[in-house]
């Protein structure tokens, strides 16, 4: 487990891309700058694509563990307003 | 307001955008446009504002729907012909997405009802076929300060600007008073390409969309002409606004709206 404060904390092992990105983005934009998401995916596609955009927007990917058991949890920073 | 599954599904492609995001597309569904001409221009705008969620739309118009309407007017369907085009296109719209509420106007804009329409609307666009409509479209644009999208189409050629009122320059500062009767052909008699129709009128929604969510620049300051036969656009920069406006100057002498005449052969028979 990672050593920071979890501020939100979504799943999206239940929806397919794009509606992974698009769950992520929108807990990210309403959370406050610096604050730490923690989001539950799936591997394959959403764990390709979903940090790669997230970063793409900006924000900062403090940690991608692999659960292994075909899950991961991605640790985004919230960075700008 | 959060967004509902459906709707993060429904409009994932707007908030996957950088420019538009959650909070656009909140602005969006809170936004107020109002078309004004339920035809060849409004009908591209009507799809496309429905579709991406502005939750209140205005539409505007007296006619019904003709046949001969159908090769540029989509919204408009051959079952539709007889009905009042606001209540088509109403209908279309909610078809297309329940999110938005449409108030239908079934009436034509003159001087003494024009203030009371645009009033509660953000963004105003003018998808009118006549000159004394869209000067008097622009001239009451600029006296209550809502912001406007022009166009006008004919042929296979077609233009727009955007009109910030107070900041760029308005219709009138460009075409400062209608040309005499029978000078310019209307669509009716010179003809015009629908596909054209649906070029402008839909960056005339893009206009909007850009309006209500901040992304982008606007075409205010500018005019687009695009030509269909040659399939060039030239952007061309516009004076300041202002200087010896009529209408939009700090002096203005225009103070009241004005009905112009409108070419008899413009007007349907309603008998």
């Amino acid at each position: 487990m990672a050593e920071f404060q979890i501020d939100e904390k979504i799943d999206i092992t239940d929806v397919k891309c794009p509606i992974t990105f698009v769950k992520t983005k929108v807990a990210l934009e309403e959370m406050d700058e610096g604050q730490i998401l923690e989001v539950h995916l799936n591997g394959g596609e959403p764990a390709e694509n979903v940090p790669r955009s997230v970063k793409e927007e900006g924000h900062e990917i403090l940690d991608f563990i692999d659960n292994g058991d075909g899950t991961f949890e991605l640790f985004i920073k919230k960075v700008g307003e | 307001m959060a967004f509902t599954n459906e709707q993060l599904e429904r409009y994932s492609r707007h908030i996957i955008l950088k420019e538009i995001g959650a909070k656009g597309q909140k602005k969006l569904l809170n936004g107020k446009v109002l078309i004004i001409g339920a035809g060849g221009l409004g009908s591209p705008v009507a799809l496309y504002l429905a579709a991406a969620g502005v939750g209140t739309i205005g539409i505007a118009d007296a006619d019904v729907v003709d046949l001969s309407n159908l090769q540029r007017q989509v919204i408009h369907t051959t079952a539709d012909l007889g009905r009042k085009k606001v209540e088509s296109a109403a209908e279309t719209m909610r078809a297309i997405n329940p999110d938005v509420t449409v108030n239908p106007y079934y009436q034509f804009i003159n001087s003494s009802n024009i203030m009371e329409l645009i009033k509660d609307y953000d963004f105003i666009i003018d998808g009118t076929d006549n000159f004394a409509a869209k000067f008097l479209i622009n001239d009451a644009c600029v006296m209550a300060k809502k912001p406007l999208s022009h166009a006008g189409i004919v042929r296979f050629a077609g233009q727009l600007t955007t009109v910030i009122p107070g900041v760029s320059p308005c219709y009138r500062c460009i075409f400062k008073n209608p040309p005499p009767k029978d000078a310019i052909p209307t669509c009716k008699e010179a003809g015009v390409i629908g596909a054209m129709a649906g070029v402008i009128g839909t960056l005339q929604a893009l206009e909007a969309i850009k309006f209500l969510t901040g992304a982008g620049e606007l075409l205010s300051g500018s005019l687009l002409t695009f030509d269909g036969l040659e399939m060039a656009f030239h952007k061309i920069k516009l004076p300041p606004r202002g200087a010896g406006c009529a209408v939009c100057s700090d002096n203005p002498t225009i103070t009241k709206l004005i009905d112009y005449d409108q070419p008899v052969c413009e007007l349907k028979k309603k008998d």
